[in-house]
Order: structure tokens, then sequence, then C-alpha cells
């Protein structure tokens, strides 16, 4: 599945800090379609947050964001980010690319009521106010809430899970192509994660908005996500559709942690943690940094640092040893029937691309 | 019944008194007024209503429901921190308030009691002193129960209780303060902290929900390791079914569904989730992620309404009336019981094949 019409591009995103001595983000690269749903998942401290704020240019000081992210606008032009000035920056930040962050309390101005935060917003991109508030009351029925009243009262007059619908409805106010969201539910209970989920849904159909959703609960953007991508120690190691990525992953990392997540189905002897710890941000292991985690680890593993492998239908996985993974790691739940397309897929069309996985077994110890 | 008689009757059922009885209690916070209506009648929010619940040795209780709905607060009145405004708790057949104020004959001294209940918050970081040292921390407790135990002994006690908990070398980490351990890891110490006591019952008050998705299957073993070795039982509060269903069913225990602080369900893990007896108990697990593709897709809740109704004015009838999608005239108009076998218990007129509801006319909004 060659990228047809990507809308961001993200290419070799570096983030350093203290002078490049310690890495947040380490040579990404991701495409993101116009008008899919890319849920990026990493446990804390994986840098998924700061794959976010590179997307907007927005590193917290005194980080230093290198590489490249281009922005395709409807038109047919291109933007480079990096390139922007501040003012453009400011303009392009919430016209083009929205972004919501978890914990809506500490968004909103606390001494504001929610309507004066739309309003603001709509003349601080100089919009015509009234149509934007039109459209504000639009945006926020569509999120299941009463427009008046919400509008009208202070944020600390709504409850969590309202706070952070009428944060979405701010967002979206400028008719951005992009949201991005970094953990937009964290702080809520179950039920009002899912209900957002599905709003979500909802409006990215409604708005054909293309998404970028963080988090660090997997089966939770799974719902949502037409593709998935995951984050360890500061890389991306996968990246698939959202049905391959759950019943035919192949990186161990991606295969303990679904694994580890406990769900309704799976019978419970089989749920099991992963063993170890992430790495921080200074000590990253040479070769691949899951190595001293992964119960495949080579030699290989542990000197070379795995490129992405193609393993068919776009399903790249950072492991030299895939398809040990698939075969030997067994997932212990169901995932449901996905067709026969992914199994005979991953192992016709992906030999003859990638050589490396030949000397798979020979590294063995 | 009066006083003397009613001690009489607790001492001869102190052999097989349950660890901890529960009976219609209920608890009703006045909501803070402002000065300006400080003629008017001040608004309860009910947060607990009409429970009764026996907890025995060696027991688990896993309480579900949104945030909100009572759990904590029928928790902390479980273990003695909350004074019920209505019913009574004892702990082994001695009402828990009455010992504190030292009506009647009291049998267990309150300290006793409240020595004998622990509790272990969401929150590690802030229920830790972050000027003491870990093995400070733990000497505490250890004073407390084994006053006569000299330095030596109860340095060599907290290592291996360190140890037993995965915090390995022990005498590394004793020596650090709190902040310099991870999430997981202060858990672990509160954890200790509350075992050292040698409780009778921990509540675990959401006490996994701060940690990683993959980090949560490893503390609930650990806790479940922990009950055998020390005996105790646990009250664990969730808002995630699925790990309510995990720690209830590996510890052979119960899962309770709260709703607007009544007790709607109350059931055996496995039999509670396969056949939810509660329309609610159906949304709880409509919310829970799958990782089944089938289930995946973010698809409408089982409900009408997305919030939950504010506690002050709860709904006349059953209080799920205004949300459930079942929901008829008799709903509004009466408040159904608890009914069932005495192992699953559920408060639905659906539940009763001949009830007047079948008759009545379907609620629309």
């Amino acid at each position: 599945m060659a990228a047809t019409d990507p809308i961001i591009e993200m290419r070799n995103a570096k983030v350093t800090y203290d002078d490049g001595e310690t890495f947040v983000l380490d040579d990404v690269s991701l495409a993101v379609e116009r008008g899919e749903v890319v849920g990026v998942v990493g446990e804390s401290g994986s840098g998924k947050s700061m794959l976010a704020s590179a997307m907007l240019d927005a590193i917290p000081d005194p980080g230093l964001l290198s590489g490249e992210i281009l922005y395709h606008k409807d038109d047919g032009t291109t933007v480079d980010v990096l390139e922007l000035s501040q003012e453009e920056l400011r303009q392009f930040r919430w016209e083009e690319i929205a972004m919501v962050f978890q914990g809506a309390m500490s968004s909103f101005n606390p001494t504001m009521k929610i309507g004066g935060h739309f309003k603001e917003t709509l003349k601080a991109h100089d919009a015509h106010v009234t149509e934007g508030m039109a459209f504000a009351r639009e945006l926020l029925s569509d999120l299941y809430l009463d427009p008046e009243r919400v509008l009208d009262s202070y944020p600390h007059e709504l409850s969590g899970g309202m706070q952070q619908r009428a944060l979405i409805a701010l967002s979206l106010v400028l008719e951005p192509n992009v949201l991005v969201m970094d953990e937009p539910t964290a702080a809520l209970d179950l039920l009002m994660q899912r209900s957002i989920l599905m709003l979500l849904q909802e409006l990215q159909e409604k708005y054909d908005l293309t998404m970028v959703f963080i988090t660090h609960d997997l089966p939770l953007v799974a719902a949502l996500a037409d593709r998935m991508a995951v984050m360890y120690a500061f890389d991306l190691i996968e990246v698939a559709s959202q049905d391959q990525l759950i019943s035919n992953s192949g990186h161990p990392y991606t295969r303990a942690l679904l694994n580890s997540t406990p769900n309704l189905d799976a019978p419970l002897e089989e749920m099991r943690a992963i063993e170890g710890q992430s790495p921080a941000p200074i000590n990253v292991p040479s070769g691949c940094s899951y190595a001293p985690r992964c119960p495949l680890a080579t030699d290989k593993c542990r000197s070379e640092d795995p490129p992405f492998y193609d393993t068919g239908e776009g399903h790249l996985a950072s492991c030299h040893h895939w398809q040990q993974a698939r075969d030997e790691i067994t997932l212990n739940f169901d995932a449901g029937d996905t067709g026969p397309v992914d199994e005979s897929a991953a192992n016709t069309v992906d030999e003859p691309v990638d050589p490396e996985t030949v000397d798979n077994t020979e590294d063995e110890p | 019944m009066s006083k003397s008689e009613i001690t009489e009757t607790n001492r001869r059922n102190e052999g097989d008194a349950p660890l901890i009885s529960l009976d219609n209690v209920e608890v009703h916070f006045e909501k803070d007024q402002g000065l300006l209506d400080f003629f008017e009648e001040p608004e309860t929010v009910n947060a607990v209503d009409g429970i009764s619940l026996d907890i025995e040795e060696n027991d688990v209780l896993a309480l579900v429901g949104e945030s909100g709905c009572g759990k904590s607060t029928l928790g902390k009145t479980t273990i003695g921190l909350q004074r019920p405004t209505g019913g009574t708790v004892r702990y082994r057949g001695q009402d828990i308030w009455a010992a504190k104020d030292g009506r009647g004959e009291v049998d267990i001294p309150f300290s006793e009691i409240r020595s004998s209940l622990q509790i272990i918050h969401q929150d590690p970081g802030s229920s830790l002193n972050p000027n003491q040292k870990i093995v400070d921390i733990l000497a505490t407790p250890i004073k407390q129960t084994h006053p006569n135990i000299g330095v030596n002994e109860r340095r060599e006690r907290i290592y291996s209780l360190l140890e037993r908990v995965g915090m390995n070398p022990a005498a590394d980490f004793a020596d650090r303060y709190p902040h310099q351990l991870s999430g997981g890891e202060q858990q672990r110490v509160a954890l200790s902290r509350a075992l050292l006591m040698n409780p009778d019952l921990i509540l675990a008050d959401e006490a996994i929900s701060a940690l990683d998705v993959s980090l949560r299957v490893e503390m609930m073993d650990l806790m479940l390791d922990l009950q055998e070795d020390f005996d105790t039982s646990f009250v664990f509060i969730s808002h995630d079914l699925s790990n309510a269903r995990y720690f209830a069913e590996h510890g052979d225990g119960r899962i309770g569904v709260m709703y607007l602080g009544e007790l709607v369900e109350v059931g055996p893990a496995e039999q509670l989730i396969e056949e939810p007896g509660h329309p609610y108990t159906n949304v709880l697990r409509w919310a829970t992620p799958d990782l089944s593709l089938h289930a995946a897709d973010a698809s409408k809740p089982p409900m009408r309404k997305i919030d939950i109704p504010d506690p002050v004015n709860p709904p006349s009838g059953c209080r799920f009336h205004t949300r459930c999608p079942e929901a008829r005239e008799a709903c509004r108009e009466s408040c159904p019981a608890l009914t069932g076998d005495d192992a699953h218990r559920t408060a639905c007129f659906r539940s009763q094949p001949d009830h007047e509801y079948w008759e009545s006319l379907e609620l629309v909004d």
C-alpha cells in the first residue's frame, strides 16, 4: 500500500536536549494520509508526546527539532512547517492543525466562561465571530452538549467529560483539517473515554477530519484508528493497519503489549506483564532498543539497529526476527476473524522484498 | 432490642460474623454553601444510599462504576474512614462507630479496628512523605505493631518485604526518597506499608489507575500473591471493568456495580460479565476496550444519554432510568430492589419476569 495522498509527512524528525546528548525523538518518519485516523501508542516516557509536538513545531524549550515536516494543503501547495515564521506558525496552528491536550482544566482559563474562549479564539485568528459562534454551537451539539448552557458556564461548572468535549469543540472551531490529540481522555473514566471516542468518530466522518490520536491505551484507540503506530524508546517500531497490528503484529514489543492488556475475553492465566523497563533517554542501548527485554534477542539485535521491514501490505515492523515473533509469541486473545488475507500475504509478499529475514535463524545462539 | 441484647448477639456471633458487614449504609454530604445562600436549605449529595454488603475473610470485592458514582465513598465507609450518615458498619460483629464513640459495650477497640483496615490510594506519590526515606516510611508501621523489635531486625524485615514486592536490591531502594522511585515502585512501597500493619482488609482505591496499562497486570498479580501470603481481604475500586474482572476472578471474588450511590448489581466476576443482569452493567461492558475486531469499532453506547445526572437531584425510581435504553414508565415510578440468588443479585425489574414493568409503556426522550 503506497502512500497516496499524505497530508502530513514527517521525515527523520529528531528532538534533542542538552546539546544533542539526550534524544527524546530519534529519527522518526511517519506519513499521515488525508482523512485517516492514526493511533500512536506508547508507554509513559516513550516520546509519544514529543511526536505530537513535533508535528506543530511546538517542542518545549530548549529542545531542538531537526528533520523535515511537510504539510500538504488542500489546494495542492506544500508547507515546510519548520520554515514558518512565528506569525505564520501561529496561523498554521489551529487553522490547519489543531491540538487537544489531556486535562481540559489546564487548557481553559478558569476565570473566563467557555463562550469567551470561543470568541477570543475566533478574534485572534481574524475569523467572523457571529458565523464562528454559530458553528461553535453546532459543534457543541455534535458532542451531545447543550450549547447555550455550556457557553454560559465557567470551566469548573462542567464535569471533566463535558470540559474535555468543550475543548474538542474549541479546537475545531476554526475548521482545521487535522486534529492532533495527546491523551485527550486520560483523566476521565472509561465510560466517558469510550463515549468521546464514539463522538470523535462521528465528527471525523461529518467534517472529513484527519486525526492523530496519541495514547498509552492500545485497546482504546484501536476502536477508532484506521492505522496504528507503536512507539518504543523514542522511535516508532511498528506501523500497520488497525486489524494487522492487532491480529498479526510483527514486533515482539507490540505482541507483549497486546498480551499485557487486561481485557474481557482473554483467558486470565495467559495475561502477563512485560518484563523489565524501557530505557531512559540517555541510555538507549545500541542495536535494537527493545533487545534487553526481548525473548527473541540475538547478537545481531544487540549490535544492529533493525530498519523497518515491510512485512506485507504496508505493514512495517522494525524487528530482525519479525517472522519468528509471529510464530513464537502467541497472542492470548481471540482477535476475531480477519479473513485469510494476512497469513498468505505475509508469507508470499515479503520474503523477496526483504533479504534480511533469511538470516534470521542463523543468529540463534 | 436493647443495647445490651445487641452486644449479646454480637458476642454469640463473633465466631462466624463476617469480617465487615454493611447494613443499609447511607452517606450524604452537604454541599458547601456560599455566603449569599446562607439562608437557603443546604443541598445534599447522596453519595451512598441503602447499601448492605458482607465481606468475608480472604475475600475480594471489586467495585466498579463511573466517576461520581460513590464507589470511593463506599470503600472508605467500609474501612471506617468515612462515618455513614445512616446504617451500620460492623467489624467482626462490632459496630465500628459505636467503638469510636464508646457507645455500648465495646468488644474491639477502635484503634485495633483502624489498624486492621488499610488503604492504598490512587496517587502513591502524594501518599508517601517526600522528606522520608523509604526505610523510615516503612519503619513507622513496624514500630507501632511491634514496639519491642530492635533496629536491626526492623531493617531486616523491611528489606525482606521490599524484596518480596520485587524491589531489588532492597538496600538500595530503602535508602531512596519517594521521588526517586517510579510510579509503580511508589505504589509497591504504599502496598508494603499497608501490609506491615497486618491488616485484615486493604482498600485499593483506583490503586492501579495511574499506572501504564502494561504495568497494571503486574501490580494486580503482586497484590493477589501477597493476599495469599498475608491472608488479607481486598476491596478493589476501579472504573475499568476489565481490571476489576482480572482482580476479582483471580482472587475468586465478586464484582459490585455502583450507579449514583446505589449498588445495582453484585455477583461472581465471570457470571456478571458474561450474563450482565443490569442494563448499566452492559453499558460498562460496552465501555471496556476489547481487542476482538468485531467489537473494536466505536459503536453507539447502549444508553440514551452520555452524561451522568447530578447526584444532588438523583432521578426518581430507578436512578438509571434517564439513560437506560430499556426504561419504561414503571422505572420512573418505583425503585427496584436487589433481587436474585445469594451470589448474584440485580436491581432491575427486567430480572423479574412477572413484574408490572413488562406491561408499562417505554420511556422516550
